[in-house]
């Protein structure tokens, strides 16, 4: 599915203010004057809807994201979450009881905080009186927490949502096998000792094997990477590609973490540990190294290697969205509007991995833009062989008509507008939290560059849940879903 | 069933004469052909690895012919003589099909076994260089590898085979009373181990690749491809290619190695077999199950044991020289020639005759959840039509919704489906007791009980909400369609949908068409019945149609036989001995005592004296002791569950013991009472062709095989007339006639057939 959410330059009164008060701001005021200015001549239009809330992003933070292992991996998924809460606290300044709602997604659930974004709300000193509830849909969870605070103000049930995502892979819920379960909840059932004696003769050696939390696709029973791969290979995209577009990948992250560009990330002190201050996973290599590599999932000829496929990763994400007159009201300069988005659901066998390529022209078109109107494109990396298949897919005009339904090809981004601060392959994947990241590097970049519309893609696997929830309609298409926002930018 | 079982599958038999070669003389002559087209087949040099790819024109299946393998020796020398070219990769460029098999006319238009004999050899000598050559060559198999396709790919250096469903590996020939004659029974051995190489040659069983590769019959595996810059079943040729290419370059450079890891369990099986001690149990054992399998009436099995058993015992050169002449000889068996007609006679009856309906049927509504009702439904949904059953009361619709879940679940526990397929399918299902979505049904199927003036009701009913180009078909065993038309509205659309129970096991369907019924009906019912995986015959309509109307004479006799003081068992073993997969007692238990003489008694009054023999008194008595058959635990035989061997039910004695006949002793021999039975199954189909019911022998063949289980071994009662000879039969049938009366007088046709004797059913 995908959403697409937009930020918008505005050109209305309320915009001057906002002008005004870049000019007091003498450090970061003339270029960023001057890209204003640039944009401004470009004189793109605003994607304000008539009789509909403008809806701002103030700003958002992310804790660092750690392969999963590493110093995270004694917390508990919602440590993690209050740290993206507390940061988020202490960089916007809102104070805790104007908050009327948080959302957070995650995928791999602990089942002791299966609403983690309540927990971690009242461990930040949330007020109690806030309510928070968490959503799953796979690897785009937080955009769906997100899309869900966009609809709650739209709707005018909220003014300010707190929305975020955490992912702690470094744990996971391993459970008994359905069998011995069976076993203990009778046996807590058992009234007598002749019950449980003959409740226990019935144990067999082979209830106590464990149930490891599916990796695969429920529908199809394929591992995403063994997806990927097979995708990559009806598109015919070679090792090579595939090593060299994740070598950009980790070379730009690298690039933008040496300049400092990466400023959603807030330090984390853990307990017991050292303050983590930023992404360990950013390891830019040379290409024969990573051509040693044997690949991890098609033995022996695939391509997809651990090289070039985002990492497991501990991580979470908050993002602060109000609607527009509260945040000027509130006195904050926002940094962006979200306008709009769309889900989209494919085949969940062949097409796991290219929603961003069935979103792309819809939420484009829903928003009367087209590609070379968008000026940042942050795309959730999940193998560099799904970004590739997916760039070939939008510049394919045979892909376009006998897959899409489209007369014609969209075009792919260019890629000097494309993930130019890294991506999930260099940066990490916490699956929850990911959402958040890409839509503050769409923000932050459009600010620094001075970019107007932003756009957001990314995919997911699925189970059935976003499957009914969203397309329950129409019968023949599975859960796959992929989140998109396009973004106008207020500089 | 036996008969499903022989001919199920897509085979064409392995060998083919080829030009003998001139060998390594001519490829100064030939040397620039590469550029040469070829029409099957044609190969490019990608590095320095020849890619040969086989695409038969005007054809969907590659099979093995004369040209084919003339081309193939010709591009192999070109390959082997070629200082450029290290290794080849051999592809198809079908999707969906690697090389299906010899092409079957080679061998039917062989009149003797010893130019089979020679086709067998001149594959053997081509598939030995291939083997023998020392540039590796990769099989890349996509699709149906079957029968001489596998002996090629097997004589490959190494094999990738596509994990796709289409992708099946086999050898069928034992199907079509053959045996892999092109060095199969040699190499399968070695490349599986004896006791899976017999599993694979005896029952012709088709192989996925997964277990292929499990088996150590492929060495790689490539997963077909989604969309992505061309149509997938085309990119996925293409990939399949790149990988054979990198294994090939490999396998020339020495990196990659042909021989596999064996497992434990492999190596312990491979220590077992080098007992000579082990491998005479085997043999012995083996051939023990197919004896009492076959009861000796298939010779292929057996010689495929002795073929195996020559080559590993004494050696590959008597192996390779057996196989070739026990080639030649099977190849001129009636069995053999029963079989490939059965075969051919399965292809035809795939086929929809009738051409595509104007309206293609999405929504099908099934009337009445009962056995056959929800059966119908369970080979519907998995097809994805939209199907909706209806039944009168909760209770019986459940049994029935329970009955097509357990089908789709049985599947799941086999591992053709996965639980989430089961459940897709499933939800195509619609359970209910009103006639709510009729509005939309683009055919009804009513399997309600036989009762006429039920089956008006429901027509009527159903008329009222359905849409007019909505077909109406009636799964009746016995009831004329246009008895049950008579009250239609709209006759045209009135057609007979006679399914077999178990529909998901019997391959039958026999639809029936009345005077008035329209052609684009009957192509509607087709094209359904083909949906649901079904082989076709389309008869006329009448009392019994085609398959009822030969199977009730038949019965009649099996009761007079029993009132005569035969046994059930005794006549179960006479039946099965002769071919019939079922015995003729256990039969009548399965369709239903009850049925049996519904049909007797229904049939009986419209043909008359032709239809009589045993007494309806035998089954108005069973019924009347609520002796109905498997249905109701009892009928000649106890039913119980959990209980495999069935007992006799001693209260039949007394029934038979009060309705006892006199026995004829000079007609009533064990041979006398089984061609009691097959020549009046016999005559009264010829009778049907005469009549104009039937349109042709081959459906004649069809639907007594996979319907009524006539032995399969026999071809069916045309083939089986052709082969046997009419004379014979007619003979046969005099001299029942004089003990029995009209019963056994021979039709006219049948006459016709043994006083000409060049006239055949096929020609």
């Amino acid at each position: 599915m995908t959403s697409l959410l937009t930020y918008t330059l505005k050109y209305l009164p309320s915009t001057s203010q906002w002008t005004l008060r870049f000019s007091m701001r003498p450090l970061s005021c003339s270029s960023q004057l001057r890209a204003a200015a640039a944009v401004q001549a470009k004189s793109k239009r605003t994607l304000a809807k008539p009789n509909l809330r403008n809806i701002v992003v103030v700003d958002g933070v992310r804790t660092p994201f750690l392969l999963s292992g590493t110093s995270y991996k004694d917390l508990m998924p919602h440590d993690l979450a209050r740290a993206a809460l507390s940061g988020l606290l202490h960089r916007t300044s809102v104070p805790k009881d104007v908050v009327d709602y948080i959302i957070f997604g995650t995928v791999i659930q602990e089942v002791k905080t299966s609403n983690v974004a309540r927990e971690a709300a009242l461990g930040a000193g949330f007020s109690d009186r806030t309510p928070a509830h968490t959503v799953t849909m796979a690897c785009i969870s937080s955009n769906q927490a997100m899309t869900t605070a966009v609809n709650l103000i739209a709707s005018g049930q909220c003014d300010v949502v707190v929305a975020g995502g955490v992912e702690l892979m470094s744990d996971v819920p391993i459970r008994h096998s359905r069998k011995m379960r069976k076993m203990m909840l009778d046996l807590n059932k058992a009234k007598t000792l002749g019950q449980r004696l003959s409740l226990i003769s019935k144990f067999r050696l082979n209830f106590l094997s464990p149930e490891l939390p599916a990796v695969a696709e429920f529908s199809t029973n394929e591992t995403m990477g063994h997806s990927a791969d097979r995708l990559a290979a009806a598109f015919a995209i070679s090792r090579l590609e595939q090593d060299e577009y994740a070598l950009r990948s980790h070379s730009l992250a690298k690039k933008a973490q040496d300049e400092g560009l990466l400023s959603d990330v807030v330090p984390f002190k853990v307990p017991g540990k050292d303050t983590v201050t930023q992404d360990n996973g950013i390891r830019p290599s040379s290409l024969e190294q990573m051509a040693k590599l044997k690949p991890a999932f098609i033995k022996p000829y695939g391509t997809v290697t651990a090289a070039n496929s985002s990492f497991l990763t501990d991580g979470a994400s908050a993002v602060l969205i109000l609607a527009e007159e509260k945040a000027l009201a509130m006195g904050y300069k926002p940094k962006a509007y979200l306008r709009d988005f769309v889900y989209v659901s494919q085949d969940p066998k062949d097409q796991l991995l290219l929603g961003p390529t069935y979103a792309t022209p819809k939420v484009l078109e829903k928003a009367g833009l087209t590609m070379n109107d968008i000026d940042a494109f942050e795309f959730h990396e999940a193998f560099s062989g799904q970004i590739l298949a997916n760039l070939k897919a939008m510049d394919s005009d045979w892909f376009a008509q006998n897959y899409m339904g489209r007369k014609a090809k969209v075009g792919s981004p260019p890629l000097e507008k494309f993930n130019i601060w890294g991506g999930s392959l260099s940066l990490g994947h916490p699956f929850g939290a990911t959402g958040c990241r890409l839509v503050m590097a769409t923000a932050n970049r459009l600010q620094k560059e001075g970019g107007q519309y932003g756009l957001v893609a990314a995919c997911a696997a699925g189970g059935q849940v976003c499957h009914r929830s969203f397309i329950g309609a129409s019968r023949k298409s599975f859960s796959w879903k992929q989140n998109k926002f396009i973004q106008e930018c207020l500089i | 069933m036996v008969a499903s079982r022989a001919v199920g599958s897509l085979s064409r038999f392995t060998a083919s004469r080829m030009l003998r070669c001139p060998g390594y003389i001519c490829r100064n002559f030939t040397r620039s052909s590469a550029l040469l087209t070829r029409t099957h087949i044609n190969y490019g040099v990608k590095g320095d690895v020849a890619v040969i790819r086989i695409n038969s024109p005007n054809s969907k299946v590659n099979t093995l012919g004369q040209e084919v393998h003339s081309e193939f020796i010709e591009v192999m020398n070109e390959v082997w003589s070629s200082n450029q070219i290290r290794s080849a990769v051999l592809i198809s460029s079908k999707p969906g099909c690697f090389i299906a098999g010899a092409d079957l006319n080679m061998l039917t238009a062989c009149t003797t076994p010893q130019e089979v004999t020679q086709i067998s050899q001149e594959a053997q000598r081509m598939f030995e260089k291939v083997e023998k050559s020392t540039k590796p060559i990769v099989a890349a198999i996509n699709g149906s590898c079957l029968g001489g396709g596998l002996e090629l790919a097997i004589s490959c250096q190494y094999r990738i085979a596509t994990k796709d469903k289409k992708t099946v590996l086999g050898s069928p020939e034992v199907l079509l009373g053959i045996l892999p004659g092109a060095g199969g029974t040699q190499r399968l051995p070695k490349m599986v181990g004896v006791p899976a190489a017999f599993d694979m040659m005896l029952t012709g069983r088709g192989i996925r690749a997964d277990r292929a590769k499990k088996m150590g019959l492929v060495d790689q595996l490539v997963e077909p491809l989604g969309p992505g810059i061309k149509p997938p079943e085309e990119r996925t040729i293409e990939y399949l290619e790149e990988v054979a290419i990198t294994f090939a370059k490999g396998l020339a450079d020495k990196k990659i190695s042909p021989k596999r890891d064996k497992g434990l369990v492999e190596k312990l099986t491979s220590y077992a077999m080098s007992i000579p001690f082990v491998r005479q149990q085997i043999y012995k054992k083996v051939e023990e199950r197919v004896r009492k399998q076959t009861k000796g009436l298939y010779p292929a099995p057996l010689k495929i044991i002795d073929v195996v058993k020559t080559g590993i015992e004494q050696g590959s050169d008597a192996g390779y020289l057996s196989e070739s002449q026990k080639f030649g000889e099977l190849a001129m068996t009636k069995e053999s020639k029963a079989l490939m007609g059965l075969y051919r006679g399965q292809t035809l009856c795939k086929k929809n005759k009738f051409g595509a309906p104007q309206k293609e049927v999405k929504q099908l509504a099934i009337l009445g959840a009962g056995l056959m009702g929800a059966g119908i439904a369970q080979v519907s949904v998995d097809k994805g039509l939209q199907t909706i059953l209806k039944d009168a009361t909760l209770a019986a619709l459940g049994r029935g919704q329970q009955q097509v879940f357990r089908g789709l679940n049985d599947k799941v526990k086999k591992k053709a489906l996965t639980s989430f397929e089961r459940d897709a399918f499933f939800s195509n299902l619609t359970g209910q007791l009103d006639y709510q979505g009729f509005e939309k049904a683009d055919m009804v199927i009513e399997a309600v009980f036989e009762d006429l003036s039920l089956k008006h009701k429901v027509l009527k009913e159903v008329e009222a909400v359905i849409p007019d180009h909505c077909v109406f078909a009636s799964n009746t065993s016995a009831l004329p369609i246009n008895e049950i038309a008579a009250v239609s509205k709209r006759p045209e659309k009135v057609i007979g949908m006679h399914y077999f129970s178990p529909v998901d096991k019997m391959q039958l369907l026999e639809i029936i068409t009345t005077q008035k019924t329209s052609k684009d009906t009957t192509a509607s019912a087709v094209e359904v019945g083909l949906k649901q995986g079904k082989v076709i015959i389309v008869v006329k309509d009448g009392p019994g149609f085609y398959t009822t109307r030969c199977l009730a004479p038949m019965m009649s006799e099996v009761i007079r036989i029993l009132q005569e003081g035969v046994g059930p068992k005794k006549l179960d073993s006479l039946t099965t001995s002769f071919g019939f997969p079922v015995g003729a007692a256990t039969l009548v238990d399965e369709v239903g005592v009850d049925v049996a003489k519904h049909v007797a008694e229904n049939l009986g009054k419209v043909f008359g004296e032709r239809f009589a023999g045993g007494s309806l008194e035998v089954l108005k008595q069973m019924i009347a002791k609520g002796f109905l058959g498997r249905k109701s635990g009892k009928g000649f035989y106890i039913y119980q569950e959990g209980v495999k061997n069935k007992n006799l039910n001693s209260d039949i004695d007394s029934i038979l013991a009060s309705l006892k006949m006199p026995s004829q002793p000079d007609v009533s021999s064990d041979e006398d009472i089984q061609y009691r039975l097959v020549t009046r199954f016999v005559n009264e189909a010829v009778l049907c062709l005469q009549e104009g019911v039937l349109a042709s022998p081959t459906e004649g063949d069809i639907g007594a095989v996979f319907g009524l289980g006539f032995p399969p071994s026999l071809g069916g009662p045309f083939r089986f007339v052709d082969l046997y000879g009419a004379q014979k039969i007619v003979d046969r049938l005099r001299k029942y006639e004089a003990a029995y009366g009209k019963q056994f007088t021979p039709c006219q046709l049948l006459v016709d057939h043994a006083s000409s004797p060049n006239k055949k059913f096929y020609q």
